[in-house]
């Protein structure tokens, strides 16, 4: 089959349809930035998790004499209470399941705390008998962290115990509404992109409709028919594709990169090498919608 | 070549068969006229074979195929082996006429080598020889016709049909392009022809299939046409306006010559696409 007649045809379909192609293009664009975006955002999520879940510790704070919460009653938690905490931690049914633990100090939690906060006003508020002597926990799961709360939760002396994952969670899910609205409205432009495409493709079969109608007279193949508007819609939302493309590369590099990154600078942004695992995803997703609405406009335009 | 036996058509929105119990066969390199009042069934005749029909029921061959049994998918390369001409010409407008011919072999995936070898050759066939880069607008009726011809013979079809080719056409002109098809036929083409000039049929003396209402009624070796003044006043506009250049041949008739007019039946529309010409050319945004 003569591959120039086709690429030929393509060309001036993509010509003489010049203001549907650009809505095609912007359409995509702005779908697929959506859909690349709800996929770089599940990846900071992830990589969020991964770094902040390894780290996420069990606290068991312990009794000071200004608290009330927990089984305190405003008394410092005595050493035999503190030696009962660390027994049960140490207990063959706990042991399987915590990988560390370690006791911090009065001292050690001021000086945690002072480094924490530096040149805040709130160190020059706190006294190292303010804040709890604690148990820091590491599990091997840290999703088991139940098991702590039931173990020594009740225990004389403790104040309370607390899974730092719990303060992660809300950040987690703010997130994953943020990426789960963006499926929703790529979701919702991917659907326009395909009928608008297809419009495109039957507006562009109705302008070569003599030509298409001498074509199926002289037994030109369906396949020779169809692949210029199938290679038309390609073409457009590929350009569209490639410009979401280069949207997301600028929203990693100037938005997280640039400004997240230099406001928030302890946290870990995913970087341009993260990302680029999201560009195949678009130009493919692109190419396949373009392809498939317009085959099926074009097909049913062509019916023997 | 062709042989339909008991075929019937029926359209999903028609009360009445458009073809009812055809039977007939075409030999190789004959030359059939098809004629009969609009609505009669010609041009359901020419769409079964063409297969853009399936037939409701009888059997169809062409060419050696089964076009019961011939697939979507198979339909296309079947037609290669048909070149069909049409009232309206349906030529591409901003083409050459070399462009229109060569078109129809380019879309095929023939090389540019045979294209330069075989479109001057058939322009030359049809006696357009001299007028290759011209626009079809810049073209008479007869050779923008002859241009059509021309294309539905370049990729050398065992079948042409033809479906009023001269509908168009003054008397003088018609006679030119029957001149043309008389030669492709000659040249060893099985002719069918969809007609209402009376004056044709009866001059070339081939062999005539009147329809009537769906029925074949006539089947004749070397015939002659009779139309009705009740055909040309009701049923035919086209022939309503050469009446007064052509006289009519009055003879006694053998069968009812006033068929039951009926607005609702698949007319020769159905393979019309003229509707799509009133939109003009222009890029629908």
């Amino acid at each position: 089959m003569s591959l120039n007649f086709v690429l030929i045809e393509a060309w001036n379909g993509l010509r003489r349809n010049v203001s549907m192609v650009v809505s095609v293009v912007l359409v995509t664009l702005v779908s697929l930035t959506f859909v690349g975006s709800a996929v770089l955002l599940q990846l900071q999520v992830q990589s969020m998790k991964s770094f902040w879940y390894d780290k996420a510790q069990v606290a068991v704070y312990l009794c000071t004499e200004y608290s009330a919460l927990g089984q305190c009653d405003q008394a410092e938690a005595s050493a035999e209470q503190i030696a009962a905490v660390e027994a049960q931690l140490n207990s063959a049914t706990l042991t399987p399941y915590i990988d560390k633990f370690y006791f911090e100090t009065h001292d050690d939690a001021y000086a945690n705390f002072v480094e924490q906060f530096k040149g805040s006003g709130v160190v020059d508020l706190v006294t190292p008998d303010l804040l709890p002597q604690t148990f820091w926990v590491n599990l091997k799961d840290p999703t088991q962290s139940a098991i702590i709360f039931e173990a020594v939760g009740g225990m004389s002396g403790v104040e309370s115990v607390v899974d730092q994952r719990s303060y992660l969670e809300g950040i987690f899910s703010m997130l994953n509404a943020a990426s789960l609205t963006a499926v929703g409205i790529a979701a919702l432009m991917l659907v326009a992109a395909a009928l608008l495409i297809a419009t495109t493709i039957r507006l562009s079969a109705f302008s070569r409709r003599r030509e298409l109608a001498i074509m199926r007279l002289v037994g030109a193949s369906n396949w020779f028919i169809q692949t210029p508007f199938i290679l038309e819609g390609v073409v457009a939302a590929t350009v569209g594709s490639l410009l979401a493309c280069g949207a997301i590369a600028g929203i990693v590099v100037f938005f997280v990169g640039g400004f997240l990154q230099s406001s928030l600078p302890t946290t870990s942004f995913i970087q341009l090498s993260d990302s680029l695992i999201v560009f195949p995803v678009l130009l493919g997703l692109g190419a396949l919608l373009a392809a498939t609405s317009a085959y099926v406009a074009i097909s049913r335009y062509l019916r023997v | 070549m062709i042989r339909f036996d008991g075929v019937s058509k029926q359209y999903r929105s028609g009360n009445r068969p458009a073809l009812h119990d055809a039977t007939l066969q075409v030999k190789p390199g004959e030359f059939v006229f098809l004629v009969g009042a609009s609505g009669s069934g010609k041009s359901s005749f020419l769409r079964l074979i063409l297969r853009e029909e399936r037939a409701s029921s009888g059997q169809i061959h062409v060419l050696g195929q089964d076009l019961g049994r011939l697939s979507n998918r198979k339909v296309p390369h079947y037609r290669r082996n048909l070149g069909v001409v049409f009232q309206d010409f349906r030529l591409l407008p901003t083409k050459t006429v070399f462009d229109n011919v060569a078109f129809a072999l380019r879309v095929l995936g023939k090389s540019e080598a045979f294209i330069h070898d075989a479109v001057p050759e058939v322009l030359g066939l049809v006696g357009l020889g001299n007028k290759e880069n011209r626009l079809p607008h810049e073209l008479s009726g007869g050779e923008q016709q002859r241009v059509a011809i021309a294309r539905a013979v370049v990729n050398k079809p065992a079948i042409l049909l033809a479906d009023e080719p001269t509908g168009n056409l003054d008397p003088t002109t018609s006679n030119g392009i029957m001149d043309v098809l008389r030669n492709i036929n000659a040249a060893g083409t099985t002719v069918l022809m969809a007609t209402h000039d009376t004056a044709i049929v009866n001059r070339m003396q081939k062999r005539v299939v009147e329809l009537s209402e769906g029925r074949i009624i006539r089947d004749e070796a070397s015939g002659s046409y009779v139309t009705t003044a009740h055909d040309i006043i009701v049923l035919d506009e086209s022939t309503l306006q050469r009446a007064d250049s052509q006289p009519i041949a009055l003879e006694p008739l053998d069968f009812d010559p006033i068929p039951a007019f009926d607005p609702m039946s698949p007319t020769s529309e159905a393979l019309d696409l003229s509707y799509l010409d009133r939109m003009r050319d222009e890029d629908p945004l």
